[in-house]
């Protein structure tokens, strides 16, 4: 797919950079390929990127330029960007344990789809999701799409608290909470890894444009690796 | 060894440590953070001849009080609030000695809500992820890297200085937070997401703070701006940018906002007015005026350069 895009100022010291209107599998290798370009060609003007689903937003350096000559920068870069459609992100695997313990709201998918929770689970892990976006908290990412047979609405009253490890859908995407926070996604259950790590050296295990395959664990694997059922 | 710095003895309502921010941690969901008001914060580092980002207190309504351990000069800045050392009243806007044993009170502000007190040298805090910042909501940032306000028994290490710096911010440069704010806005030309008349009602009316205002955002009341769309594709967010959800009345994202938002965006605001709208209370009355970006960036790069940055 050959990259097209859209430069606008979007505040004092970022641009939004645009590379289509609606949600598309096939823009995730060309906002990864910009982001790395981009990165490289900055270098120390950079002051930070937010890629997301159809845009990546950049923030550069004030003092060094002005919206003009990084727009004629980003131009020049990204008019050399070569996309090879055949490197695909990362796969990662997370492992989930699928228990009405931790898991509050599979019932409640179950009903909505009139299927088993068993059936739910495996729609759950039968697709390779893709990360389109991280935000809302430090290592929260924005992964789908959940396919038509399992996308259910958020919860009409978010809960006060959910807990860190939570796997989750709301509409046609899925999450998992790195920390404890209020939401309203529903919980389908919980993984003992670590979305956002002190130790880890990218914090995240996850970045924007990997792949990622839910894999289901028992109560007691969960437990061995460190998973907390409260 | 005998700690230095100072010794927290009343954390006041809220108090924070701040610098400019954490910049390099977007990508996975990391807010900027940094000093709500960066004038205020800026000059209060510059009076004491410190680098631009030095750790510095954010005491937002007041309350704080301390006792150096240690000798020092320190400089308060931003909200009025009265200050004592030793029950000798301290003037704001001006470097000041501290000697070992002093205790330094902070009452409640009665013009502006966030104070700032440097120290010579900055505070000797360790960075996390590339700043000292406080963003309570990720839990990153502070003292010990927990994001944690101060609390009594806190000891907020500096090196001694014997130096005597008497320094003030000349009164042309003293803002007056209880004028009435009019702040500049730079509109998003580009996405067709509100139709010109509706656009043009955030010029033409007055807009008050909302109480439901924090760190994050500043919530805006007044006449429902439309947009035509409920949400858009989630994208960046930046600071100042002015977001409207579905019930029409505007956000303003400040600070600790989150990385990326789903509402479309109306334009941004000039950042040195967003240090100014940090400073209002509740209820306050603010009315909008539209700046090209090349002023906006102009102004800005001045703003810097004077503060070395």
């Amino acid at each position: 797919m050959k990259a097209t895009w859209q430069i606008d100022p979007a505040g004092l010291d970022a641009v939004l950079i645009r590379f289509g209107e609606q949600i598309q599998l096939d823009l995730m290798p060309i906002i990864t390929a910009a982001s790395q370009c981009l990165q490289r060609a900055l270098g120390q003007d950079l002051r930070g990127m937010v890629p997301s689903y159809t845009t990546l937003m950049l923030f550069y350096d004030l003092r060094k330029h002005d919206f003009t000559s990084i727009q004629t920068l980003i131009d020049r870069e990204l008019d050399k960007l070569v996309i090879d459609n055949s490197v695909t992100g990362r796969l990662i695997e997370i492992p989930v344990c699928y228990d009405p313990l931790v898991g509050s709201d599979l019932q409640r998918v179950a009903d909505y789809h009139q299927i088993s929770i068993d059936e739910v689970i495996h729609r759950h892990t039968a697709t390779r999701y893709h990360v389109f976006a991280i935000g809302f908290a430090p290592g929260f990412a924005y992964m789908g799409q959940i396919s038509e047979q399992l996308a259910t609405p958020r919860l009409d009253r978010p809960r006060p608290c959910v807990s860190a490890g939570s796997v989750a859908i709301a509409d046609q995407q899925t999450a998992v909470y790195p920390a404890d926070t209020p939401g309203g996604w529903n919980i389908l259950g919980r993984t003992p890894m670590l979305m956002f790590d002190r130790a880890h050296a990218d914090l995240c295990p996850l970045k924007t444009g990997d792949r990622v395959q839910f894999k289901a664990i028992s109560h007691q694997q969960f437990l061995q690796a460190g998973g907390v059922l409260s | 060894m005998m700690p230095t710095g100072f010794k927290v003895l009343k954390p006041g309502m809220l108090t924070l440590v701040q610098d400019l921010g954490r910049f390099n941690y977007r990508h996975i969901g990391l807010s900027t953070g940094g000093a709500a008001d960066e004038q205020a914060y800026l000059w209060a580092n510059r009076l004491l001849h410190n680098a631009a980002n030095c750790p510095a207190l954010e005491i937002c309504y007041g309350g704080l009080q301390l006792q150096a351990l240690t000798d020092s000069q320190i400089a308060i800045t931003g909200a009025d609030m009265p200050v004592t050392r030793n029950n000798d009243p301290l003037a704001n806007w001006q470097s000041h000695s501290v000697k070992s044993g002093d205790i330094v009170r902070f009452g409640y502000a009665t013009s502006g809500i966030r104070s700032y007190l440097a120290v010579k040298g900055g505070f000797d805090i360790t960075p996390t992820y590339g700043s000292a910042a406080t963003v309570i909501r990720e839990k990153i940032g502070g003292l010990d890297g927990t994001g944690s306000p101060l609390k009594a028994g806190d000891l907020l290490p500096y090196r001694p200085s014997k130096q005597d710096i008497r320094t003030r911010v000349p009164s042309m440069f003293v803002p007056d937070y209880q004028q009435p704010l009019i702040v500049s806005v730079i509109v998003n030309q580009h996405r067709n997401d509100f139709s010109p008349s509706e656009q043009q009602k955030l010029f033409h009316n007055t807009y008050q703070i909302s109480v439901q205002s924090n760190s994050m955002g500043l919530r805006l009341q007044g006449e429902a701006i439309m947009p035509k769309v409920k949400g858009i594709i989630s994208e960046g967010a930046a600071f100042g940018s002015i977001q409207v959800p579905p019930d029409g009345q505007p956000i303003i994202l400040l600070k600790d906002r989150q990385t990326i938002g789903g509402y479309p965006v109306l334009g941004s605001v000039f950042p040195m007015d967003a240090f100014l709208l940090s400073q209002q209370q509740a209820i306050t009355e603010l009315r909008f005026t539209p700046m090209t970006l090349a002023d906006a960036q102009q102004q800005m790069r001045r703003f810097y350069r004077f503060f070395g940055i």
